[in-house]
């Protein structure tokens, strides 16, 4: 009770201090080609995302291609600078870093993308690859660089007759720990994850899967995982952020989104995932979000998933509906006029504040 | 190895057999002369009106199967076997012949839309020219009509003026469905979809699994559907056949293979998937990678990744035969799942 309190709190301020990271009303705008400067448009890939991860964290961000998501990812990586609002790492805004702050900032902030066959340098070894960072950070001596990395690739399951081999000479999966290797050998505080197991092949991906979840607990690391496979997400995850056109519609613990959402969106995009299990399905050409996910370039007024909600009303097409918790927060919030369940939950809700005021 | 019944795994009798390949062994010669053997005598018979999902890994050879049964293999040879439809063998077949054969009763979707497509040609000229393939007597009125109407079927919004945009107009999901709209325009018999929703998100692949769906029951088409996701099997096939290293493992129905996996792959592949209906605690992991191609193992492909016969002599060294289970499976190894069979007995191990 005591911990829930001190997060309400917190939640309320205006800086979380001790957030590892903190994301405040990020916006990010793609300028298109125009005729005119004055006539150009831009595509809001990100529109507002506020966003908080703690230390220990595996944060979800999860949704559709072109929900924002990558983006996002970059401009946390600091590799893409917001249009607008402020990026916090450790309380200290990604804009204001320069010089040895900066890279300071990218010793503890580390990337592993989705395609490894195009993220590591093919010039180089296994173990080449893996000690690039250290010596970008000048990190120790040829010597403490190489038994670095040789221990981080033991770590992730790699021989260390395998060190000096060319890139090309490893499957998809062995690349991938590559790859997980060169991003935890400076032992970064945050790993963002962008797809990581999407291009590997299903018995691969739970190898990679379980190795990153050993890894984080053994550093005891903070990862933000962005994923559109949302059963890796509920098994990986302990947070999850859903994204809709450059928005976060639904935020909150995995367990309790992921099985119960309030967002129609997230209930959509739940039920339509196909579970392998052939008495589990879902009956032809029911219940299937309708439609496409409209261009970013011209989204929707009002609440951008009006148009596809099946529980849409007169007033989700004029006013967008602001980010919300229930009260007694319980860190779960969601964007929306008519959250599913809430009737239930709000009751249910008031009656433990009452218990707890007793 | 070389005979495979598997008519006794399906229930419908043989004479409703739309398609049928028997022992296909496929071979690519690699430029430093060495042959991958990429498929190594797979045989199934798709029956009228069902679908058959065929599941694998990269490299199991699961394309390249549909492709010879397409007649579009690039680059390999198919070294045996026989490819039945109409009780003709197509190959064969005269080449004028087959290729009439294969344009009118087969039918192909593809993971990627966008390449499936001509990028210079508007999509409603890319249906008519499919239909001329059927009828060459179509008349202007009729063939638009027809488009329009095929346009509509597979969920294009505004035919009239959609059939004449290009593809780069349209939306991944959307040039998917043109391709749907293309690849039922002449009402084959078979419809041979790989991967078709790979490329997809997920709220689009629920749309076009149903629009499949739907397609075939219009038409009666059968579907060869190719695909690496057990949950698109759970949720769209009837039969379901599981390839590894070349070979099809196990092969029944849907509900069996799920329930009841007889094969170590399939028992281990269904426990290292996460679910997102329930929680795993743990996810089972398949060690060491799938096998190269170039390099089979000797025995069984699946032996040295497999709980059940990793280091066994009779799965180290002999390639297990087909054979049908009394639940009408039908599995390829020495020591199936829930044979009762205890792991330590068998033989004897420990290589």
């Amino acid at each position: 009770m005591l911990e829930s309190s001190i997060s309400v709190e917190r939640d309320g301020g205006e800086v979380a201090l001790d957030s590892l990271l903190s994301l405040e009303n990020i916006k990010v705008a793609f300028p298109l080609k125009g005729k005119f400067p004055w006539s150009r448009e831009s595509v809001r890939a990100v529109d507002g995302v506020s966003l908080r991860c703690e230390k220990g964290d595996v944060l979800g961000i999860v949704g559709e291609s072109g929900c924002g998501k990558t983006t996002l990812a970059n401009v946390i990586m600091r590799v893409l600078k917001p249009t607008e609002g402020r990026v916090l790492f450790e309380g200290e805004d990604h804009a204001k870093r320069t010089g040895t702050r900066t890279k300071e900032l990218y010793r503890s902030l580390q990337m592993v993308f989705q395609d490894p066959f195009t993220s590591l340098n093919p010039v180089l070894s296994a173990g080449g690859n893996v000690m690039e960072p250290l010596r970008i950070q000048r990190v120790g001596n040829a010597q403490e660089r190489r038994d670095r990395a040789l221990k981080m690739m033991a770590e992730v399951g790699l021989r260390a007759d395998q060190f000096n081999r060319k890139i090309a000479e490893f499957s998809g999966g062995q690349l991938q720990r590559i790859a997980i290797a060169r991003a935890l050998v400076l032992q970064p505080k945050l790993v963002v994850l962008d797809e990581p197991v999407s291009s590997l092949d299903v018995s691969i991906q739970a190898q990679v899967v379980n190795l990153l979840l050993r890894l984080q607990r053994e550093f005891d690391l903070t990862y933000i995982f962005v994923s559109h496979d949302l059963a890796v997400v509920r098994y990986i995850c302990n947070r999850v952020a859903v994204m809709y056109l450059g928005k976060i519609v639904e935020v909150g613990p995995a367990n309790k989104i992921l099985s119960q959402p309030s967002h129609p969106y997230t209930r959509a995009l739940l039920d339509a995932i196909p579970i392998p299990d052939p008495h589990k399905r879902r009956p032809t050409g029911e219940a299937v979000l309708k439609g496409e996910v409209p261009s970013p370039l011209n989204p929707p007024n009002g609440c951008r998933f009006h148009p596809r909600c099946p529980w849409a009303q007169s007033v989700c097409a004029t006013k967008s509906p602001e980010i919300r918790g229930l009260p007694g927060g319980n860190d779960h919030s969601f964007a929306c006029h008519f959250p599913l369940g809430e009737t239930d939950a709000i009751p249910d809700l008031e009656n433990s504040k009452q218990r707890n005021k007793q | 190895m070389t005979t495979t019944d598997f008519s006794s795994a399906g229930a419908n009798a043989p004479t409703n057999v739309v398609l049928a390949v028997e022992n296909l062994h496929v071979e690519f010669a690699m430029p430093d002369g060495t042959n991958v053997r990429a498929v190594n005598g797979v045989s199934y018979q798709l029956n009228s009106g069902e679908t058959l999902a065929i599941v694998g890994e990269s490299g199991s050879g699961k394309s390249v199967t549909a492709l010879s049964v397409l007649g579009l293999l690039r680059g390999g040879t198919i070294k045996r076997g026989k490819i039945i439809i109409n009780g003709n063998d197509v190959l064969e077949m005269d080449p004028v012949e087959r290729r009439k054969l294969l344009g009118s009763e087969i039918a192909s979707i593809f993971q990627n839309p966008t390449s499936a497509l001509n990028p210079l040609m508007k999509v409603g000229d890319q249906i008519v020219e499919t239909l001329l393939v059927k009828n060459r007597d179509l008349t202007k009125r009729e063939a638009r009509k027809r488009v329009f109407s095929l346009l509509s079927a597979v969920g294009v919004p505004e035919p009239e003026v959609r059939a004449n945009s290009f593809p780069h107009q349209f939306s991944g999901g959307m040039c998917q469905r043109v391709v749907i709209a293309i690849a039922i325009a002449n009402e084959p018999r078979i419809l041979i979809a790989d991967e078709p929703t790979t490329a997809v998100d997920v709220t689009i692949q629920a749309q076009l699994l149903d629009l499949i769906e739907m397609a075939k029951l219009e038409t009666g088409a059968s579907t060869v559907l190719i695909t690496h996701d057990l949950g698109v099997v759970a949720q769209a096939a009837d039969r379901v056949a599981v390839m590894y290293g070349g070979r099809i493992v196990e092969y029944g129905d849907v509900f069996d293979i799920f329930e009841r996996p007889s094969h170590p792959y399939t028992g281990a592949l269904l426990g290292s998937m996460p679910r997102i209906d329930e929680d795993v605690e743990n996810l089972e992991v398949i060690p060491g990678q799938p096998p190269d191609m170039t390099d089979l193992p000797v025995g069984c492909a699946f032996q040295p990744r497999c709980a059940v016969g990793k280091g066994r002599v009779l799965c180290g060294t002999t390639i297990p035969d087909y054979s049908n289970l009394p639940s009408g499976q039908g599995v390829a190894c020495h020591y199936p799942l829930g044979e009762g069979i205890p792991p330590s007995l068998g033989d004897n191990q420990n290589a």
